[in-house]
């Protein structure tokens, strides 16, 4: 045996290792494939021998080929084999080869699921962190719900290197089987204050990711996370925190607010580049949440300008090369978000921006780009396209460059010309656009150029004359380079403006020649097509012109003209150019024949082509609605020509009428005929006339406007006269706009007319805060829309893909565990195959077996709940077909706590302390923590120095009674909430009236009921299983008073995760002199513990002063080591009256045992099922013979403080419900009969709590008596 | 999260790469391949992250490199991750690797690409963050080695001894990999 051991290590000696097949593979670099399926073969011989070193050294070789590209998925059960070693080494090289070629649907993994478990609880702590590194790779559902709870335990291990796996992993877990959210979250959020940093850092972590799919589950924990973020010095931590909260600002402004202050000290201090960015991303991120007014919201913003400002200037000197260049870029990005909602601090450091632009990286000066983008305004806009414009004569690269030609034009179009005061500026733009070589952007070139032609008709005539020129100088930009780009597009704006405004043309006939002449063949067809209609509207023009004015000669030679040339286009290859041209060579032979005969065409003529246009919007075809009875199926008989004419126009008028009529359409037009120069002198024509944003009936608008009459005098344009240079053939220079603005000068007194004007019409120019004016009108309609189409109505669409996994995580953790949500334990499979599946099925009808959980009600709960217990059967199924026949009894199966709760019922106890989950507290307490977080001012009068454990809604307004309306109230959705706490915060007002009031009169330490009825909520909790509708009274009681200072207490049971009663003791002065250094001594008793900040010392000082009058409140949490007795605290109270005579004040402080119970967590299933299933061993009861109080009375006593909750009430009869700390039962029923006589049974699985309970409830119901 | 770690030299060469979700092999080398023809084609005095390619997801994902002599080390991350943040994780491994090899170079990697992994382990897991602690992470692997020399013991002996004898005719092992000098910002940074 000995010798066949050595035998095997000699010959493992020879065996390839990793470093002999990789310098294999290194020596046969030309035949390498054929050297690695040698290896391949080798390895498969060393896979099929026994030593296990052996196999080892394979899987290591295995995983280098995987990197290379090598399928090696064939050795799965290999790899498990290694991944079993006893033997770390070899362990580790199973575990690594199965993360690197393993996945989620492996089908291997089923046989890994109790080898992993056996080593994550190994005592190896190194065996465990290498299954827990393993597992977070190749983790797959059957493996996370099989072994959520063996991770669970490890997050209490004593290493924290294992805690800060397993809370990773959770991560990997929770995606994988999300029903394990739920019931691991509270352990999740303990780590978060985990005594490693390490560990709290992974938590942090695991929640963020989670948090960032689904922000609002997680807003309740921003209080932990901002504590986080003041206290930690873990970068990586903070950056993870910063980034977060920036998640989750959005959701909750106020959150925001009290970021901003530790927010800004980070900047200040913080030496880091990555915080500090993440920082100021953050603020910004903020800052955008909280539109509304902040007094030091400026100061903030500007911090962050200069920060960046600096971040990005000093990028390129203190860094390396490569980080500077992320930084610069990174600012970038930051700074585009500020100016998103600050565009004006962002626009002082333009020069930064314009230097940006000369970066050598290509991101660098697109990032900058998209900024200039919004950094425009009236007053910049020149110069930052005029500075864009060199820069795109000196940029190389043709994408760079059209990048730069798109965002310029984009610069200047955004929001309907908003920035752009000068048109014919921005046409000479166009133009010198035009010239750039090889650019892809003609088309948008050419729709600009119409866009503006169109709409703003003060610059139409300019256009017009450079269209002229282009079409002029149609060679000079349809090169020998024109193939390749599309520039040629802009001949089709400049042959469509020039015809479709052929009356504002200087030299028709001269551009028509032009059309005429070159290579217009060589044009792309549909251009060609629009060169030859527009040929027909300037011959239209030509002709009617020089019929006026007996021009004969001119008609002539423009026939003769067209004639000669248009067969060229009649032989096109394009269809469409030929049918036009054919067309048009038909209308000018006949226009020819009419003039032989002397006879005036051309008004006829100049007729076919009149027709106002009106612009279009974008999504106004999708919108039209579909006709009645229209179908598009039914085949339509009639030709299709006339039909569809008759439609279209009637469609169109539908269209305009309805378009004209609503106000969203501002029609700007300009109608100065002679006759209505006449009417503008009737007042109210005038106004309506002069105003451009007077929406004209469609009776005004539809009449075709006579284009000879358009008076150039109305036009508010410099006289043409300046412009005369622009017509000598070359381009305009922009230069002139920029450095003379002659046009301004000529047109001053112009302007000042129309500011006469403006002041009686007043919107147009009060609109624009800038001194800049715009020299013309655009129209800015969005365009022609059906009747009853909104413009913007775009569904919102969630952009999570369908099978995102955090789709299932979106999970309200806030809301108190069922009883069946548990993560699946461990138990004999035996047992639970010895079941009859109506038995399993009686299992699942009653799931309540659990007694410590609250059931949860929701109608969507329940619905979960079915899915789930009907996946577990499922899953039993599938488990009993895997193991059937299968002798082994041990054989561990997992199983839902349903079954385990109807097993045994020891399990479900066990089950839950394993899991660590204690029911989680009353939903709401979270939020109302985060309320009243969020809502604490920082100098407020809470003690600091108090532990806050809870701050129900009681302490955000110090001065409001305690109200059980908190605890009671059921949570709906989060908006709802939200309206719901600003009603609060209304109500609050109207009671801190009433309690100084009530201060003056009250008297006895309970207070008067009336005055709470107003306040005081229903519990609402759940309609469904509860009609009752009980009302939870405050359980005040007097604690102590002298002369000066009346106290007065009411106790909580906060159960759940934290088991603590929380005393909430209310001071009042009383006197006429202010209070203060109040210190409250109280010692433990051997069961309560007070939770004090400084465990060595009794005292608690409480560090304000009351005013005479005044009341304020502290909270005190206890924990209690028995809750089945009542206990008392003795205690002293001492304080300084006026700031000299000091006094003492004796305390004692009840706790009977109702304030260990909370009701919080009744309900009517748990109730019924409680009681069905015998585990409330103790009975007990007492009547009351002649009880002084009325049924309601006695219930309201009997709830008093919310210890007890009705679960239902029947005419006299009423069952209650209360939870101990420790997780006791108590069931009562109260009975009242006629003579009012009250019996009160009780059922408890605690007996000396339930007689104790008893006793208390006599009393005080006696007490009346 | 992190989608992906790959390290691979001038020349594409992958020396390391991992993976948070699956690709079959074919796929990772196409990634690769793609991440390579990405990153290798920047000058080094450009921005070092871009969008991920379009196979690793696109737009959603960002590529941060560092280029070291020979190698790149490229972190493929979503959204929730700071860029700079992972610059500096960067720096972290690379300077774990070079404490860990001695003044780690490429042949460190080629060779010993396990320890890598096992490395990388301490500081990444299942793609988030672990440790960014070095003295944690460096002692986390010297605990794991000593493990492993324990186990191997005498028995052990031979073999390292023929690898020793087999690793004779290796060529002088070049230190290539130069670690710049941590610029004074980084070198503040205490995680």
């Amino acid at each position: 045996m000995a010798l066949r051991k050595v035998k095997g290590n000699l010959e493992r000696m020879f065996d390839k290792n990793l470093t002999d097949l990789v310098r294999g593979i290194r020596n046969n670099k030309e035949t390498e494939s054929k050297y690695i399926s040698q290896c391949m073969e080798e390895i498969k011989t060393e896979l099929r021998q026994d030593n296990l070193a052996v196999k080892a050294n394979a899987v290591a070789k295995l995983t280098y080929l995987q990197m290379l590209g090598y399928d090696i998925s064939w050795a799965g059960f290999n790899i498990i084999e290694v991944m079993s070693s006893p033997k770390f080494t070899y362990k580790r090289i199973g575990y690594l080869s199965a993360s690197q070629c393993f996945h989620q649907d492996t089908e291997v993994l089923m046989l890994t699921t109790n080898m992993i478990r056996k080593d994550l609880n190994s005592h190896n702590m190194y065996d465990s962190g290498t299954a827990l590194t393993g597992l977070a790779c190749f983790i797959s559902g059957d493996l996370a719900r099989d072994l959520a709870n063996d991770v669970m335990t490890l997050l209490t291990s004593t290493k924290p290197y294992l805690r800060k796996k397993a809370v990773l992993l959770l991560y990997k877990v929770f995606l994988k089987f999300p029903e394990a959210l739920r019931p691991a979250f509270p352990r999740l959020k303990e780590k978060l204050e985990d005594p490693d940093p390490g560990v709290q850092s992974a938590a942090v972590n695991v929640i963020c990711e989670l948090a960032r799919k689904n922000p609002k589950n997680y807003l309740s924990l921003a209080p932990v996370f901002f504590k986080l973020m003041t206290s930690s010095t873990n970068n990586w931590m903070l950056i993870k925190i910063i980034k977060l909260f920036g998640a989750l600002t959005p959701l909750e402004p106020r959150l925001g607010k009290k970021l901003i202050e530790p927010l800004t000290n980070l900047i200040h201090s913080t030496s880091a580049m990555s915080l500090l960015y993440e920082c100021i991303n953050t603020v910004i991120a903020v800052l955008i949440s909280i539109s509304s007014g902040m007094p030091n919201h400026n100061a903030s913003i500007q911090l962050c300008v200069q920060k960046l400002r600096i971040l990005i200037e000093d990028s390129d000197q203190n860094l390396q090369a490569q980080t500077g260049k992320v930084v610069k870029y990174l600012g970038l990005l930051a700074m585009s978000k500020i100016l998103k909602t600050h565009p004006k601090s962002v626009q002082a450091h333009k020069d930064l921006v314009l230097q940006c632009l000369d970066d050598k990286d290509e991101s660098i000066r697109l990032r900058a780009l998209d900024l200039l983008y919004g950094m425009v305004t009236k007053k910049t806009v020149m110069e930052i396209v005029r500075r864009l414009m060199t820069h795109m004569d000196r940029a190389e690269g043709t994408m760079y460059r059209d990048e730069l030609l798109q965002k310029i034009i984009l610069i200047c179009s955004q929001n309907n010309f908003q920035y752009i005061t000068n048109f014919e500026w921005y046409i000479s733009v166009l133009v010198e656009l035009c010239r750039m070589e090889g650019t892809q952007h003609g088309g948008l070139i050419a729709s600009q150029l119409m866009d503006v032609a169109i709409r703003v008709v003060a610059v139409r005539e300019f256009t017009v004359g450079q269209m002229a020129l282009l079409l002029d100088n149609a060679h000079v930009i349809v090169g020998p380079a024109a193939a390749r780009s599309s520039i040629a597009e802009v001949l089709y704006a400049a042959a469509w403006i020039c015809g479709e405004f052929s009356q504002l043309l200087a030299n028709p006939k001269a551009t028509l020649e032009s059309m005429v002449r070159g290579k217009v063949v060589s044009l792309p067809g549909h251009i060609q097509a629009i060169y030859v209609h527009n040929m027909l509207k300037l011959y239209a023009h030509i002709i009617a012109t020089a019929e006026e004015e007996d021009d004969s000669e001119m008609i002539e030679e423009v026939t003769t003209l067209l004639l000669e040339r248009l067969p060229v286009f009649v032989s096109s290859g394009d269809l469409e150019v030929q049918e036009r041209a054919s067309c048009i060579v038909h209308v000018v032979t006949y226009v020819q024949k009419c003039h032989k005969n002397g006879d005036k065409v051309g008004v006829d003529l100049i007729h076919l082509m009149t027709g106002e246009l009106n612009p279009v919007a974008p999504k106004a075809q999708k919108k039209v609605p579909l006709p009645d009875g229209l179908d598009l199926d039914v085949w339509i008989n009639d030709p299709p020509s006339e039909s569809e004419e008759e439609e279209d126009d009637a469609f169109k008028k539908e269209i305009f009428v309805k378009a004209e009529s609503s106000s969203r359409h501002k029609k700007e037009k300009y109608e100065p005929s002679e006759e209505e120069l006449q009417k503008l002198r009737d007042a109210r024509r005038a106004e309506q006339a002069s105003n451009p944003y007077y929406v004209k009936s469609s009776a005004q608008t539809s009449p075709r406007p006579n284009h000879n009459s358009i008076q150039i005098d109305e036009i508010p344009v410099a006289a043409i006269d300046l412009n005369v240079s622009l017509k000598i053939p070359g381009m305009t220079s922009l230069d002139k706009y920029q450095l003379v603005d002659g046009w301004q000068d000529g047109s001053k007194k112009r302007h000042k007319k129309q500011k006469k004007r403006s002041k009686r019409k007043g919107p147009l120019t009060s609109s624009s805060d800038e001194e800049i004016r715009q020299a013309h009108v655009v129209n800015t309609d969005v365009g022609e829309m059906p009747e009853g189409a909104h413009f913007s109505d775009d569904n919102e669409v969630d952009d999570r893909p369908e099978d995102d996994p955090h789709r299932a995580l979106d999970i309200d953790l806030d809301e108190p565990l069922a009883p069946n949500e548990v993560l699946p334990t461990r138990t004999h499979y035996e047992v639970h195959s010895q079941k009859t599946p109506e038995e399993s099925n009686e299992a699942n009808l009653q799931p309540s077996q659990t007694p410590t959980k609250k059931k949860s009600k929701n109608k969507k709960d329940k619905k979960e709940k079915k899915e789930k217990t009907k996946k577990v059967k499922k899953e039993q199924k599938k488990v009993k077909k895997k193991f059937t026949g299968n002798e082994e009894n041990l054989i561990l199966d997992l199983m839902d706590s349903v079954k385990v709760a109807a097993i045994s019922d020891e399990t479900p106890v066990a089950a839950n302390h394993i899991n660590g989950i204690t029911d989680a507290k009353n939903k709401e307490k979270p939020t109302d923590d985060l309320d009243f977080w969020l809502s604490k001012d920082d100098s407020s009068s809470q003690a600091p120095s108090e532990p806050i454990v809870d701050g129900t809604e009681r302490t955000a307004s110090p001065s409001s009674y305690p109200s059980g309306r908190d605890e009671s109230k059921s949570k709906k959705t989060k908006t709802k909430k939200e309206k719901k706490a600003k009603k609060e915060k209304g109500k609050d007002k109207s009671e801190k009236k009433k309690s100084r009031k009530r201060e003056k009169v009250e008297d006895s330490s309970i207070r008067n009921r009336e005055e709470y009825e107003e306040t005081n909520g229903t519990v609402t909790q759940d309609l469904e299983d509860k009609p009752v509708i009980p009302t939870v009274q405050p359980n005040n009681r007097l604690l102590a008073e002298d002369s000066f200072l009346r106290l007065d207490y009411s106790t909580a049971a906060m159960d759940g995760v934290m088991s603590e009663v929380l005393v909430c003791i209310k001071f009042t002065n009383h006197s006429s002199k202010s209070i203060s250094k109040l210190q409250l001594m109280l010692p433990d008793s051997s069961a309560l513990k007070m939770i004090r900040n400084d465990p060595q010392s009794e005292l608690v000082n409480l560090p304000w002063t009351l005013d005479p009058g005044e009341s304020k409140e502290s909270q005190l949490s206890f924990t209690a080591e028995d809750d089945t007795i009542p206990d008392k605290l003795r205690g002293s109270l001492s304080y300084i009256q006026d700031g000299t005579s000091s006094s003492d004040l004796s305390l004692r402080l009840e706790f009977p045992v109702t304030t260990f119970l909370s009701g919080k967590t009744a309900s009517r299933a748990t109730f019924t099922d409680l009681l069905s299933s015998g585990q409330l061993s103790a009975r007990s009861s007492f009547t009351i013979p002649e009880c002084p109080w009325s049924f309601p009375e006695v219930l309201e006593e009997v709830t008093r403080g919310g210890s007890l909750a009705v679960v239902e009430s029947v005419d006299q009869t009423a069952s209650l419900y209360g939870r101990s700390l420790h997780g006791h039962h108590v069931c009562l029923l109260v009975k009242y009969q006629a003579s009012s006589r009250l019996t009160v049974d009780g059922k408890s699985t605690e007996g000396i709590l339930l007689s104790n309970a008893l006793d208390h409830l006599k009393t005080v119901l006696m007490q009346k008596q | 999260m992190i989608k992906a770690i790959l390290v691979f030299n001038n020349h594409g060469k992958p020396r390391l790469t991992k993976f948070y979700q699956y690709f079959n092999e074919e796929m990772q080398q196409q990634i690769i391949k793609e991440t390579f023809q990405l990153v290798s084609k920047r000058d080094d005095n450009v921005c070092n992250f871009l969008e991920g390619g379009s196979l690793i997801g696109g737009a959603d994902y960002k590529l941060i490199y560092r280029h070291y002599a020979t190698l790149y080390f490229v972190f493929c991350v979503d959204s929730s991750e700071s860029e700079l943040g992972i610059l500096d994780l960067i720096q972290v491994f690379v300077e774990t690797l070079d404490k860990c090899f001695e003044n780690v170079c490429e042949l460190d990697l080629i060779f010993h690409v396990d320890k890598v992994h096992y490395i990388l382990n301490e500081l990444v897991m299942g793609g988030m963050v672990l440790e960014t602690n070095m003295t944690e992470i460096i002692t986390r692997i010297e605990d794991q080695n000593k493990l492993e020399k324990q186990e191997a013991g005498l028995a052990a002996a031979p073999a390292r001894a023929v690898s020793a004898v087999k690793s004779m005719n290796l060529p002088q092992q070049i230190k290539d990999i130069k670690l710049p000098d941590l610029p004074a910002a980084i070198k503040d940074l205490k995680f």
